[in-house]
């Protein structure tokens, strides 16, 4: 009988071979299809965003239609290209292409480098692993310990970037208010640029790395109070963190998309009082 | 107490192959799979080896993939899996040593590289914590080290040559615990970044998925520890702090304090 003296330690195998079949996955679950509808919504948005941007009109519905409404692909219209009244004044003369292609460069390495959607673009776009328990389908890994993907480390400058761009959306969903020719009032598409600020809020405010700046760097909780309370006030948002990536990604969609419509003439952007 | 008619197709064989055999038999209501391994075990297949203890989740020794899905077989319900065969195979990260069971010393070796926990000199009236400080570290104190997050992860699952450098999602939360805990002095942010592979992680959350204990290993460690690497590696503002305050930044080996290579000592204890 072995006795706690008498027991031998148990040798150590590193390598060997692997037992189960050899085969890319044993699941026979539907693991597709999330990695699928990822790629399909994705897709989509970059298909649609690459197109807003690049297309250099209908984003802003000025004084002629008494509204002051402005997509947040082109916020803030800071080029010498943009249409005439969209706020604030030209600062770069410099650029000569769609002021979009700019501005989304903040927004874009903010949901690029964001912890939720890397996981989502690893899974459906770069199959490594498309899904827990099917084969990566690489030959070789190192993740994001080398270049090009060591770069996701920047995630948090572009966390400090897209709080500026929130500010800049907030100011614009407030001069939505703003009815030229007719005083202060409320339509549609003052909701629609309010609720897409508060959206980008949220997101920005769900991230990881807001969480961490907000007090998971703290190594001591009691002897930071304020820092614990804020962190107590973003870890609930955070877990939700999926769900707001989501939502904010469609809604600013639909806000370009609308605003689009109303200053293309498809649609009038109803006042509601 | 209703029966059913089941096929399992359980993985026999060893270092020098197998293949799946295939067993029918009956399966009782409320019936986990380890029960009808169990069963096979005393009516079919005497010499089929699988590793158990306590039958409760608590152990963590009955780690298998069931239907392709690393799980414990001792929580995974028989009338939770869809209708058809029930595969059981090895955990397929670790060398095969027979059967069900596999060899995950691979992870022994792993903890004797985690940096001691250090607390600093105990004063008079001893060490004293408070509940705040210590709770975030509770939620990794619950890990049963059945080793299904290392088992899917596929950093290693699918990349046999990263297992020398790369400490894998049960460790993160061992490293994160410690750097979380109020009373360590060591600085691990380097020595995780630049020994223990936590670039290698592409946060694709499989280890939180199938988590018996549901520790939120991703969101909660790995995440965390990416930002505290932020802090002390990627950060401008705090590179600049840095800078200001003519402080350098901490070789792996200067930030351990006490570079121990034993197995990490219990801040618990």
């Amino acid at each position: 009988m072995t006795s706690v003296e008498n027991a031998s330690v148990t040798p150590v195998t590193l390598g060997g071979t692997r037992g189960g079949p050899d085969t890319t996955t044993l699941r026979r679950d539907h693991w597709w299809l999330q990695p699928a509808v990822t790629f399909s919504v994705l897709t989509s948005f970059v298909v649609y965003s690459s197109w807003a941007a690049f297309v250099n009109k209908d984003y802003y519905v000025g004084a002629q239609a008494h509204r002051d409404l402005l997509s947040p692909f082109y916020s803030p219209c800071i080029t010498s290209s943009c249409v005439p009244g969209s706020h604030p004044s030209h600062v770069i003369t410099w650029w000569s292409l769609s002021p979009a292609l700019l501005i989304l460069i903040v927004p874009l390495g903010f949901r690029l480098t964001c912890y939720y959607y890397r996981k989502a673009y690893y899974r459906s776009f770069w199959w490594s692993p498309p899904a827990c328990g099917v084969a990566d389908a690489h030959g070789s890994y190192s993740g994001e310990s080398r270049f090009p993907l060591i770069l996701q480390n920047v995630h948090r400058w572009f966390f400090y970037l897209g709080l500026i761009l929130n500010v800049i959306l907030t100011i614009d969903a407030i001069m939505a208010f703003r009815e030229p020719g007719i005083g202060i009032g409320v339509s549609v598409g003052t909701l629609v640029l309010c609720a897409n600020a508060a959206f980008l809020w949220v997101y920005s405010i769900s991230c990881h790395a807001c969480r961490h700046l907000c007090g998971g760097q703290v190594k001591r909780f009691s002897e930071h109070p304020l820092r614990y309370r804020l962190w107590k006030i973003v870890t609930p948002l955070n877990a939700r963190h999926m769900q707001i990536a989501w939502t904010s990604l469609v809604f600013v969609a639909l806000t370009d998309l609308y605003v689009r419509l109303v200053a293309s003439g498809v649609i009038h952007d109803p006042r509601l009082f | 107490m209703s029966e059913r008619e089941v096929n399992m197709r359980v993985w026999r064989g060893d270092a020098n192959g197998g293949n799946f055999e295939k067993y029918s038999l009956a399966s009782q209501e409320g019936e986990v799979v380890l029960d009808v391994i169990h069963r096979i075990q005393a009516t079919q297949a005497p010499d089929l080896a699988c590793r158990w203890n306590c039958k409760a989740g608590k152990c963590g020794s009955c780690s298998a993939e069931i239907n392709g899905k690393p799980s414990l077989m001792c929580m995974t319900r028989m009338d939770e899996l869809p209708e058809g065969d029930v595969v059981v195979a090895p955990m397929k990260t670790f060398p095969i040593l027979r059967d069900l069971v596999t060899d995950v010393s691979f992870n022994y070796e792993v903890a004797k590289r985690v940096p001691a926990f250090q607390p600093p000199p105990p004063p008079e009236d001893g060490y004293r914590m408070q509940q705040v400080d210590i709770q975030r570290g509770q939620e990794f104190r619950k890990c049963i080290e059945c080793f299904l997050c290392q088992d899917v992860c596929h950093v290693i699952r699918d990349h046999e040559e990263n297992k020398p450098a790369y400490a894998g999602p049960r460790f993160f939360i061992r490293y994160a615990e410690l750097e979380m805990h109020p009373l360590d002095t060591n600085d691990r942010r380097e020595f995780v970044r630049q020994k223990a592979g936590l670039g290698m992680c592409n946060i694709t959350k499989c280890c939180t998925e199938v988590c018996p204990e549901h520790i939120k290993i991703t969101d909660n460690a790995i995440i965390p520890l990416k930002e505290r690497v932020v802090d002390a590696a990627y950060d401008p503002i705090a590179w600049l702090g840095r800078k200001v305050r003519q402080k350098r930044k901490l070789t792996p080996e200067e930030a351990v304090g006490t570079v121990s290579h034993d197995v990490a000592t219990d801040p618990d204890s």
